[in-house]
């Protein structure tokens, strides 16, 4: 018996990222926008889902993949809308991967404009998983302070848009929406900030607008 | 704590690469990991210990060696590394920058018993 050292490199989520890599290639080609939503438990992601889909409905087609570790209920929350939602339940698991999403993929309608995907409410683990998505976008909720972006930076920094929800809890909770966004912006300088509230309508119809000029840039680079 | 799954990819690409050189034991094996790759080097070793067990790897000895981040910087090319989370450049404060090193998750090298 003799011992013998090798060399591997290998990335221990690059069977994810192959996997991601593909979908991504695919819902492009079809023209589809695929959001990936990140955020702690609670920060609002189906309540922003709700008030959008309400506003992008009328001209766009969409379809929601819901993660959560049991129950159906945030899948049922969008189908009474009226949007086709698929719920995966991870059984414990605090993420989804590619492969999850892989094998929701011939189900999804080809003449898709907008794909949302709901992640696992964590604001850790998630971040590390690429899951085909065109924008990942981050939610930050007033009630969970405005130091997030460097306590978890990784969500921060591999995201798109940072969304601060909840904005009509302000003047009731000691957060500065400048010291979250700079937070935002020293750990992602090209992150884009918006400011919503479910609840008062704040800030849906531009988060909206940037998702309808995302699409169009997906479409245009296809052409 | 995502680092069982991370580990289960792992003793994948082991399990593999062992076959392929007909190893019949993996006595080492040494991991990259980045300051900012999302996995905690704790959590990773406990997540080893439970998942060798019965497996090809029941005696291998872990080593993790953390990576900073490092930057390079488009506009004055500049090479830095960050631990202070404000990402711009230390030189001429420009936001353009390149990652270089210290996000990824990486198995960098194995020692096999073979025949």
């Amino acid at each position: 018996m003799k011992k013998k050292q090798i060399m591997i490199l290998e990335d221990l989520l690059g069977s994810n990222k192959k996997i991601a890599g593909d979908i991504r290639k695919k819902l492009t080609a079809k023209g589809i926008l695929a959001i990936n939503l990140l955020s702690s438990p609670g920060a609002g992601k189906t309540s922003l889902l709700e008030k959008l889909v309400e506003i992008l409905r009328p001209d766009y087609k969409m379809a929601v993949i819901e993660g959560d570790i049991e129950t159906e209920r945030d899948a049922e929350r969008i189908r009474a809308k009226g949007i086709q939602a698929w719920q995966i339940s991870t059984g414990g698991a605090c993420h989804l991967d590619a492969k999850m999403i892989g094998k929701l993929f011939s189900e999804i309608p080809p003449d898709l404009d907008f794909l949302f995907i709901e992640n696992v409410g964590n604001l850790v683990c998630p971040a590390s998983f690429d899951l085909g998505e065109s924008i990942r976008c981050v939610l930050l909720s007033i009630p969970e302070g405005d130091d997030k972006p460097k306590k978890y930076p990784k969500a921060f920094m591999t995201s798109d848009a940072l969304i601060i929800s909840k904005t009509d809890l302000l003047n009731k909770l000691p957060f500065h929406i400048e010291r979250a966004t700079q937070e935002g912006l020293d750990v992602n300088p090209k992150i884009k900030v918006f400011k919503t509230s479910a609840v008062d309508g704040t800030g849906i119809n531009e988060f909206a607008r940037y998702l309808i000029e995302e699409l169009k840039k997906l479409r245009c680079s296809n052409a | 704590m995502h680092e069982l799954s991370l580990i289960a990819n792992l003793f994948e690409i082991m399990e593999q690469k062992a076959k392929e050189k007909n190893a019949k034991k993996i006595t080492y094996v040494k991991l990259k990991v980045g300051a900012l790759s999302g996995a905690v080097p704790d959590l990773l070793e406990t997540a080893f210990d439970i998942y060798k067990k019965d497996t090809i790897a029941s005696d291998a000895k872990l080593e993790i060696e953390t990576v900073p981040l490092k930057l390079k910087c488009k506009e004055c090319d500049a090479v830095m590394e960050k631990d202070d989370l404000v990402l711009n450049c230390e030189k001429c404060g420009s936001t353009n920058l390149e990652t270089l090193a210290g996000t990824d998750l990486y198995l960098e090298k194995m020692e096999l018993e073979v025949d």
